[in-house]
């Protein structure tokens, strides 16, 4: 074994990529829970890439065809019922493994120099896991996958001069149909996962150029190596550490995975939407479209913006800022110390007040406009508007301060002193 | 840390609120009963096949459904065969319909869509109870209407079994009368605002018998919604079952790994 | 360098390790893991097998040979293959013990047909052959020649099936020629009579 290892050696660096992946790979000792879900979200793609590969097999992008040919996985092909709810489950859990992932970011200030290509490239993977979750959604050619396509591809319509015909262009046709439902399946199934693997990839390159972060934002690179093991005093190797730590964690996640998939894969209507079991219908608009829970912060946000200058292009620019300031973030920090441990009560308080907006515009994203009323006819300003309406809009508003007064409050905050050694 | 655990559990309250109760359309609020299902009931999802076979059948497709899964329920494929087909078919055909989806627009104007997975889209409780809920309507093409699915083209096929209802609407101006009035009455009741901010409350008295008891054609109901269930999702019962494998394997699994992780980390201070 | 948490020391590897009951550990998880991974496997694996979809159109066939008169032949389709049924002359069958001496396997030793069809007609009745059509060299379609003597075959020719692909040659039991191309007899689909006059092609015995 040690004999073909070292003939593979000389002719490619196996060991030495294995060793300063992983096998060798310093890392700090104290990742807590928060940073388990890197290699969970690496773990979800290879889920997400496998099933997607045996659904290929058997499913069928013509819109005459896609929607039974979902039922025919479901049925009829051996283990395809499985097969599906990995894969739908997977694109849900997906989402939740990835925004607990960026919290983490924002919890101990990873993207915090040297460490702001990490970010940049992993709001990018952000970005791609949102076109892939777009574009695959239309495959099952539901009456939401129809409608849903229809009103996002809608929104690039708004853009000013050019809307129309990128909207056309976006879809091969003058409305949704058979034609946009082959380009979206190439780019779901090929296009995107190319370029979603080599953003990943990206991602890790530039994190091992910096080392990792740790709650504490102690640079541990930076501490001396002790010379009899090489290792810097808050240091440990990847291999065996983290590689017992993970698998514990993907464990877990495979038991949170599996109970849903096997109980609930619907998860209420949530993760598998009713009406999607009805096949598309051009000429019947549901009552109520609303897209796929991972998108419904963004959405609220659209429907929160009310049409200005007779173009609903504002609501577009919005929900684009929305996701788009993630990047910014790496310069719009000016604190002195990189982990809310060290932060001071304005970073907490305005932390809190983000997610409290993502969580609660997530819910308005998914529930009618109409779901708390309306104010009283009486009232000045607010008189007659619905209730819904009015909050998401001052949502919103916290979300994008949370962000644009962030050079402001995290000069100011109060922080507390960073140790030299990691505290666990 | 705090506050990641206050966090995490508002992040749960927000999602407990999210389960709330659907609205039906329109701004009407329907009451409805509970579905006696039991998908673990052979016996009770075989009658429920040889109801839509004799009933539904005619003008419903199933066409994702194969005869020969009926083996599910615990028939053998003569069994199948003998009782549920046709003779010219073949037992691993799908459940097709001899009507043109043109014929069933002109007929009704709209085809009767495919209930394969209508259980999916539907919910059991709603489809039980839309089954409870015709009543008699001179005013509608068929004659009848349906309190669950208001002015439905489907004429009340079941109806010489269950018998007709009748429509009975109590207006009143007060809204929270109105309410009351709901609460108190029984089976499925609708509470939709009227004309000239008025409020109407809508329930179902029994006018003729059928040929089957109330208790007789609910049960029948029942069986028909726990069929289609079982056709929404054949593999329903095996998942569930194969789930508390697959638990109980990771939990021992979890063990081993935790143990392991635990001395490793032996090392590390 | 200011001291911060329990011990400065990180362990490596030392005396005090146990070597014994790690690697317990790591096998005992390594085991368990892999029966998780075969299983996981086991349902990407099946969803390639044939699918209800594919097992319903490869169904049985009925045939009504009825009508089938003696000397006549009729192609079905079976499996998306081309089966025939062939209404056996006395004469043709009075050919078949004749040409054993210039046949590669007279006695059907090669498993190509249905225990109940390993005979000299290689059929369950004698005179109605059930085969399928297809040369077992290439997979090209035989042509049916059951003239004796005709003018490109030779005088020696009693009759039987003529592939133009390879030459290849074979009796009106389908059994092939020694000294051509086509290695084995043409295979005899399972099949079983409902009845006199009717023929299921692609079931051996009757399903339950």
């Amino acid at each position: 074994m040690q004999k073909l290892l070292t003939w593979i050696d000389e002719r490619f660096p196996l060991t030495a990529l294995w060793e300063s992946q992983w096998g060798k790979y310093i890392a700090p000792k104290n990742f807590n829970f928060w940073y388990y879900f890197g290699s969970l979200a690496a773990f979800t793609l290879v889920i997400q890439i496998v099933t997607g590969i045996f659904l290929t097999m058997n499913y069928k992008p013509d819109a005459t065809k896609a929607f039974e040919s979902i039922e025919y996985i479901m049925r009829d092909v051996s283990w395809g019922w499985l097969i599906r709810y990995m894969h739908s489950t997977g694109a849900s859990m997906f989402f939740v493994v990835v925004y607990l992932h960026m919290f983490r970011g924002l919890l101990y200030g990873s993207y915090r120099k040297p460490r702001e290509l990490t970010w940049i490239f992993g709001c990018f993977v952000y970005l791609c896991l949102m076109a892939e979750a777009f574009f695959g959604y239309l495959l099952p050619w539901g009456q939401m996958s129809y409608w849903g396509a229809q009103v996002i591809v809608n929104l690039f319509s708004t853009v000013p001069i050019i809307g129309e015909d990128l909207g056309v262009w976006i879809r091969g046709d003058y409305t949704i149909s058979d034609i946009t439902l082959n380009r979206f399946f190439a780019f779901h199934v090929i296009a995107v996962p190319l370029v979603l693997l080599g953003l990943v990839v990206a991602h890790l390159m530039a994190l091992h150029e910096t080392g990792s972060n740790n709650p504490d934002g102690v640079e541990t690179k930076k501490q001396p190596k002790d010379p009899a093991t090489g290792l810097p005093p808050d240091g440990i190797y990847s291999h065996p550490y983290y590689t017992v730590k993970d698998i514990v964690g993907v464990i877990a996640f495979l038991a949170v995975f599996s109970a849903i998939m096997f109980f609930v894969p619907d998860m209420g209507g949530y993760f598998l939407e009713s009406n999607n079991f009805i096949p598309a219908d051009p000429l019947k608009t549901p009552e109520h479209i609303a897209p796929v829970w991972y998108f419904t912060p963004y959405y609220a946000m659209l429907r929160a913006v009310p049409s200005f200058l007779g173009s609903q292009f504002w609501g577009v620019l919005v929900m684009a800022a929305a996701v788009l300031i993630f990047f910014a973030l790496p310069w719009l920090d000016r604190s002195p110390v990189k982990s809310i441990r060290y932060r001071g009560g304005l970073y907490k308080g305005w932390l809190a007040a983000f997610v409290v907006s993502f969580l609660i515009l997530g819910y308005l994203g998914v529930v009618p406009i109409t779901v708390w009323g309306q104010f009283p006819d009486s009232w000045p300003v607010l008189g007659s508007a619905d209730r819904a309406t009015v909050v998401a809009r001052l949502l919103t508003v916290v979300y994008f301060l949370f962000f644009l007064l962030m050079p402001w409050y995290t000069a100011r905050d109060k922080t507390k002193p960073v140790p030299e050694r990691v505290t666990g | 840390m705090m506050l990641a655990r206050t966090l995490a559990a508002l992040g749960a309250l927000c999602l407990a609120a999210i389960a709330g109760p659907a609205l039906a359309s329109g701004g009407a609020d329907i009451r409805m009963e509970p579905a006696p299902i039991n998908r673990l009931s052979l016996e009770s999802q075989q009658r429920g096949a040889r109801t839509f076979v004799n009933y539904c059948l005619s003008c419903h497709s199933a066409r994702y459904m194969r005869y020969n899964r009926l083996v599910d329920l615990g028939l053998t494929e003569t069994q199948i065969r003998e009782n549920l087909m046709f003779p010219t078919d073949k037992v691993g055909a799908t459940m097709m319909v001899a009507m043109q989806p043109a014929d069933g627009k002109a007929w009704f104007g709209v085809p009767p869509p495919d209930l394969t997975v209508e259980a999916r889209v539907r919910g059991d409780e709603w489809l039980f109870n839309y089954l409870l809920a015709f009543y008699k309507d001179e005013t509608t093409p068929s004659g009848w209407n349906n309190l669950v699915f208001p002015n439905v083209a489907m004429p009340h096929v079941l109806g010489e079994l269950s018998g007709a209802n009748r429509l009975v609407e109590a207006q009143f101006k007060d809204h929270e009368e109105a309410q009351a009035a709901a609460l108190a009455g029984k089976g499925i009741v609708v509470l939709e605002p009227g004309k000239d901010h008025t409020w109407v409350v809508k329930t179902l008295a029994a006018e003729t018998p059928g040929t089957l008891t109330q208790a007789q054609y609910r049960e029948m109901a029942a069986d028909l919604v726990n069929f289609l269930s079982y056709m929404a999702e054949p593999n329903k019962n095996k998942r569930v079952s194969l789930g508390l494998v697959v638990l109980l394997y990771l939990c021992v699994l979890f063990g081993c790994a935790y143990w392991m992780k635990r001395e490793y980390w032996k090392d590390v201070h | 360098m200011a001291g911060g948490g329990a011990g400065d020391k990180f362990v490596m590897a030392d005396d005090t390790l146990d070597r014994g009951k790690r690697r317990f550990l790591v096998r005992a998880t390594s085991y368990v893991s892999a029966v998780g991974v075969v299983c996981t496997a086991t349902p990407f694996v099946m969803s390639l097998f044939p699918s209800e979809r594919a097992k319903a159109a490869g169904a049985p066939v009925d045939v009504d040979i009825a009508k089938l008169e003696p000397g006549q032949k009729i192609d079905i389709e079976w499996r998306g293959k081309v089966v025939w049924v062939i209404n056996r002359t006395p004469a043709m069958l009075g050919s078949l013990p004749k040409l054993d001496p210039k046949l590669a396997d007279p006695n059907s030793n090669v498993s190509q047909q249905p225990a109940n069809c390993k005979n000299e007609h290689r059929s369950i009745k004698d005179n109605v052959l059930v085969m399928i059509g297809i040369c077992t060299h290439l997979g090209c379609s035989p042509t049916f020649r059951p003239e004796v003597g005709p003018a490109d075959l030779g005088p020696d020719w009693l009759g039987g099936f003529f592939c133009p692909c390879h030459q290849s040659k074979f009796d009106l039991a389908g059994r092939v020629f020694a000294g051509v191309p086509a290695p084995t007899n043409m295979p005899v689909p399972p099949h079983r009579y409902l009845s006199d006059t009717q023929v299921r092609v692609g079931e051996e015995t009757k399903a339950s």
